[in-house]
C-alpha cells in the first residue's frame, strides 16, 4: 500500500468510526435501558430497535450483493479482508452465548459502550474496563504455551 | 410508519453505510470487538487504523453529548452485574469472533453461516438473560 493510500485509509477509518457512532446514537442503541426493553420479549417489549437491524442490514446487504461482491479488490487497499470460514464450532456458539448473556445483563454491546465513554457515566466506564479485561484474558489464555490451538494462524499480510 | 421506528431505521441505515464505506474503500469488516481486540493482540500489526476508528467514534460521542445528552445513557443495572457483563462481553466476543456489528450487521448482510448462527445465539441468550433477571 502506498503512503498516500495508507493516510487516506486512516482518514476513512476515522470518518467511518464517526458515521457508525452517529448511527448508534440516532438509532437509540446507546440507551442501555432501551436495549434491555428490546430484549424483553415477554414483558413490555419495545420492538423499535429491530429497525436498526433492518436499516443496517438492508443498506449493507444491498451494497455488498449488488456492488462490492462483483469487485476484485477494494478501492484503497489490496484485498478484501473477509472471513471465509463456514464451520460452526463450540467456540462460535459458546462465545456468542457468553456475549448474549453479558449484553442482556447490562444492555451494552461493544460499540455503544465505547461511544458512551465520553458521558463519563460510571456504569459505562466500569463496563468498558471489564470488557477490555475480558478481551485481554482471552488473548493471554490463547497465547499460553499449554494451549493447543485448533486453528493455526494464517500468514498475516 | 409509526414515528418511533423512524430514528432506529435512519440510524441503522447510517450504520450500514459506515460498514459499506469501510469494506468498499479499505476492504475491512466493521466489527467493533475485532477492532478493539486487535489492539490487545500483540501479534496484530497495523494498529493505527483501529485507533483512528475509535477516535472517530469518540468524536461522534462527544457531539452527541453536546447536542443530545440524554441519548447516552448508562445501564439501569448495578455496578456488580455490569462488571460481570463486561467480562462476559469481552471474552465472549473474542471467543466467538464478533459482536452485534461484525456478526449481526456485516456477516448477516453477507449471508455468512457463522454470523447467522452467532447472531441467533446471542439474541436468544440476551432475551433469556433479561427474562431470568426479571425473575430474580
Amino acid at each position: 500500500m502506498s503512503a498516500k493510500n495508507s493516510t487516506l485509509s486512516l482518514i476513512v477509518s476515522f470518518l467511518v468510526g464517526a458515521i457508525f457512532a452517529a448511527g448508534l446514537v440516532i438509532s437509540g442503541m446507546t440507551q442501555a435501558s432501551k436495549v434491555i426493553g428490546f430484549l424483553d420479549i415477554t414483558g413490555a417489549w419495545d420492538p423499535s430497535l429491530a429497525f436498526v437491524m433492518i436499516g443496517a442490514i438492508g443498506a449493507h446487504a444491498l451494497a455488498y450483493h449488488l456492488w462490492l461482491k462483483k469487485r476484485n479488490r477494494p478501492y484503497l487497499a489490496e484485498v478484501f479482508a473477509l472471513p471465509h470460514r463456514k464451520d460452526i464450532d463450540k467456540r462460535l456458539i459458546g462465545g456468542a452465548a457468553l456475549f448474549g448473556i453479558g449484553w442482556g445483563m447490562s444492555g451494552f454491546c461493544p460499540g455503544p459502550a465505547l461511544v458512551s465513554l465520553v458521558s463519563g457515566n460510571e456504569s459505562v466506564l466500569a463496563f468498558v474496563a471489564a470488557m477490555l479485561a475480558g478481551m485481554a484474558l482471552y488473548h493471554i489464555q490463547e497465547k499460553a504455551p499449554t494451549h493447543q490451538s485448533s486453528t493455526p494462524k494464517s500468514a498475516r499480510h | 410508519m409509526d414515528s418511533q421506528f423512524v430514528a432506529p431505521l435512519a440510524g441503522g441505515i447510517l450504520i450500514g453505510i459506515g460498514a459499506t464505506l469501510l469494506l468498499a474503500l479499505d476492504g475491512k469488516v466493521l466489527g467493533v470487538s475485532g477492532i478493539l481486540g486487535g489492539l490487545l493482540d500483540v501479534q496484530s500489526r497495523r494498529q493505527a487504523w483501529r485507533w483512528a476508528f475509535i477516535v472517530g467514534m469518540l468524536v461522534s460521542g462527544y457531539g452527541a453529548l453536546q447536542l443530545w445528552p440524554e441519548s447516552l445513557q448508562g445501564s439501569p443495572m448495578g455496578l456488580g452485574p455490569v462488571i460481570v457483563a463486561g467480562l462476559l462481553v469481552g471474552y465472549g466476543t473474542r471467543l466467538g469472533n464478533g459482536c452485534t456489528s461484525g456478526h449481526g450487521v456485516c456477516g448477516m448482510s453477507r449471508l455468512s453461516v457463522r454470523s447467522i448462527v452467532a447472531t441467533l445465539v446471542f439474541m436468544a441468550a440476551g432475551m433469556l438473560t433479561v427474562l431470568l433477571m426479571k425473575g430474580l
